[in-house]
């Protein structure tokens, strides 16, 4: 029987241009289509693939590494109608260890474009679940994604990876939460219709914000957006007058000079007992004067001082990606050795050098009691042993092979090393 | 037997400050859990240890300098219990224990003689005044520690300095609430102390206020403080960091105020 590997074929953001990237695509239906094709390679026992918009990856036991992966390779340019040459430079490939460190990082998120971003899990989980449907995975293949799916999951909770908030508008929910708490029952203002600035309202909107005016130079812009975000529209000559009322407001107008002033923010601060109010500015060239900041209970954040935020909570989640990857290393290691494990042939050998080694020395004890015997005697005696030996062990052998390819294969091994003393 | 609580319980004060402290670096639930436990511990010694000096005085601990501390150190810690238990704010612990550990390790090094006094009616008012004061004083205890977190998490929103503190701390919002109802609790039942202390010292002295003395000055001071924080709340819309800045100044004069009113 030859070794089983665990092999994986694949390219992602990293390596490969979306251009390329797009053509190489599984959808649902090529994937389906893909299932006989794979399995009629000889040397590929199981097999499931990955295709989302950042990755193309194949992962399969095989029986021989190396020809498997060129398989592979070929496979998918095949199926493509690319021409397996010219990608030979994007693709990459990893087996066995490597192979599983792989998926156990994917699957947390640790190799995606953004770091520790939520989407990927599910994408495996997919893969996997569509791959189980199609009955192309088998003991292996189960076995290492349901792990990597714990492990994602420790991951996630154990490390700040997906903790901070890597989009501008998503840092400025987290920023106006640190300043509100509880963002259910406040209002927000938006001063211009700037696509981000709506973005932005959307997602306070989902935090829990009842309250939405929308304010532009234009009122019919402002009316349809109010319109659809739910809120109300005011006059932008008036919209000063008003401001005391938002406890956030974001601006994203094209006007060329401050349309909120200090003395504005002032007196809307007074007529709110000091109540704080959160300002977004988003507008470039900006609309908020930035000695607001100066005043007590007011808070300025511009386009730029979002980007700071965000790609410090990006260093952050760098740092614990580290502190996961020691995680991982020691999932993958215990990984490995299950697969190890699995392997029946030198726990064959070892409980068959273990026997003979018992009847060999139990010969010569005997023989020495009876020193008359002739050699051809001896013969005899020595070839009943083997015969012995041979006759014990080979439905034993023959079962252990059998089972090791079952569901709970590593559990029989585990006897059988236990029962004969194998590890001691 | 009572020196032997009160240094168990010093130990495990200090245990529980470095415990505290340490979690805000630190973030593993044990050592939340080890803080946690051992200032119940400590908590539980301290009580035993104020309880066998008072079955051996005859009254409750109200008296001496040493009393006092040692009475209002216990009081904190009870009131921390309580804010943690309804707030729920992880780090409240490694700003109010120290404080804690700071009052009662001062109290170790005041005179542990015993102050006899056996007029019951004096003593009524004694126990209500310093009673009543020191639970006020324990409530702008926990507004002092909740002020500083405040103004580090305000720091931190304002500068757009973004480090590990702000993700871990609460909101403006909760910290400046917090700050507010502990002194909306503190501020009247201080009042009341101050009262309750009149009226001992009309029973003792047969005069309201000793007004030619350190004593009664200093906690008008403070009251002052304190009724300009909370009145100044709902009428000025002193909120915020303003308010956060009254609480620390406030506890800070009520610690200077101390030394003139008890000592």
């Amino acid at each position: 029987m030859a070794e089983a590997n665990l092999i994986l074929v694949g390219v992602n953001h990293k390596t490969t241009p979306v251009e390329i990237r797009e053509k190489l695509a599984f959808t649902k239906g090529k994937i389906e289509e893909s299932v006989d094709l794979l399995s009629n390679f000889p040397d590929i026992i199981e097999h499931t693939i990955l295709s989302t918009c950042n990755r193309v990856e194949i992962y399969a036991r095989a029986n021989y590494q190396n020809s498997a992966i060129q398989s592979i390779k070929q496979f998918i340019c095949d199926f493509h109608g690319l021409s397996a040459v010219q990608l030979e430079e994007h693709f990459y490939s990893y087996s066995n260890e490597a192979a599983i460190e792989h998926l156990f990082r994917v699957s947390s998120s640790l190799d995606s474009m953004i770091l520790g971003e939520a989407q990927i899990l599910g994408q495996v989980k997919d893969a996997y679940s569509l791959a189980k449907d199609l009955r192309s995975t088998g003991l292996v293949l189960n076995q290492l994604f349901e792990k990597a799916f714990s492990v994602a999951k420790k991951v996630r909770e154990e490390t700040g990876i997906a903790e901070r908030s890597v989009s501008i508008s998503s840092a400025a929910v987290e920023l106006a939460q640190k300043i509100f708490d509880d963002l259910e029952n406040h209002t927000v203002m938006l001063v211009g219709t700037g696509e981000m600035a709506e973005l932005a309202a959307k997602h306070l909107i989902s935090y829990g914000v009842k309250t939405v005016y929308v304010t532009s130079r234009t009122y019919e812009r402002a009316a349809n957006l109010a319109r659809t975000l739910n809120g109300s529209a005011l006059d932008f000559e008036a919209f000063k007058n008003e401001l005391y009322r938002a406890d956030i407001v974001i601006t994203s107008t094209s006007a060329s000079n401050f349309i909120i002033t200090k003395d504005m923010v002032e007196k809307a601060i007074q007529e709110r007992k000091n109540k704080p109010i959160f300002f977004i500015d988003i507008a470039v060239p900006r609309d908020i004067e930035p000695d607001v900041n100066d005043l007590e209970n007011v808070y300025l954040y511009d386009i730029d001082d979002l980007h700071i935020v965000v790609s410090a909570n990006m260093k952050e989640r760098e740092k614990e990606a580290e502190n996961a990857m020691h995680f991982i290393s020691q999932e993958v290691n215990k990984f490995n050795n299950w697969l190890g494990a699995l392997d029946a042939v030198p726990t064959i050998v070892e409980i068959r050098k273990r026997v003979e080694n018992i009847g060999n020395q139990e010969m010569e004890r005997t023989l020495k009691k009876i020193p008359h015997l002739s050699e051809e005697d001896k013969k005899i005696i020595c070839q009943m042993k083997n015969s012995m030996i041979n006759k014990i062990l080979h439905k034993p052998t023959i079962k252990l092979k059998q089972k090791t390819q079952s569901e709970d294969g590593h559990i029989y091994l585990k006897a059988i090393r236990h029962l004969f003393h194998l590890d001691d | 037997m009572e020196n032997i609580t009160f240094n168990i319980t010093l130990l495990i004060y200090l245990i529980s400050t470095l415990g505290y402290t340490l979690y805000l670096v630190y973030r593993k639930p044990v050592v939340k859990l080890i803080s946690f436990y051992s200032l119940a511990l400590g908590l539980f010694s301290h009580t035993t240890t104020i309880f066998i000096r008072s079955i051996e005085t005859g009254h409750g601990p109200y008296t001496t300098g040493f009393e006092i501390t040692s009475f209002f150190s216990w009081v904190l810690v009870i009131i921390f219990f309580i804010t943690e238990w309804k707030y729920k704010i992880k780090d409240l612990g490694a700003f109010i224990i120290p404080v804690v550990f700071m009052i009662f390790l001062y109290s170790a090094f005041q005179s542990r003689e015993y102050s006899m006094i056996d007029e019951s009616l004096t003593m009524f008012w004694l126990t209500i005044h310093r009673t009543l004061s020191i639970i006020g004083y324990a409530a702008f205890a926990i507004g002092f520690g909740v002020a500083v977190m405040y103004l580090i998490q305000e720091n931190q929103v304002k500068r757009k300095k973004i480090g590990v503190m702000y993700f871990r701390m609460p909101s403006l919002e909760v910290l400046d609430n917090l700050n507010y109802k502990v002194i909306a609790i503190g501020f009247p039942l201080f009042t009341l102390g101050f009262m309750t202390g009149s009226i001992w010292n009309i029973k003792t002295d047969e005069s309201l206020f000793s007004w030619d003395t350190l004593r009664t000055w200093p906690l008008i001071i403070v009251w002052l403080i304190y009724s300009g924080i909370f009145f100044g709340r709902h009428l000025a819309g002193w909120r915020g960091k303003r308010a956060a800045q009254g609480a620390i100044f406030g506890f800070i004069t009520i610690i200077v105020s101390y030394f003139f009113h008890v000592v």
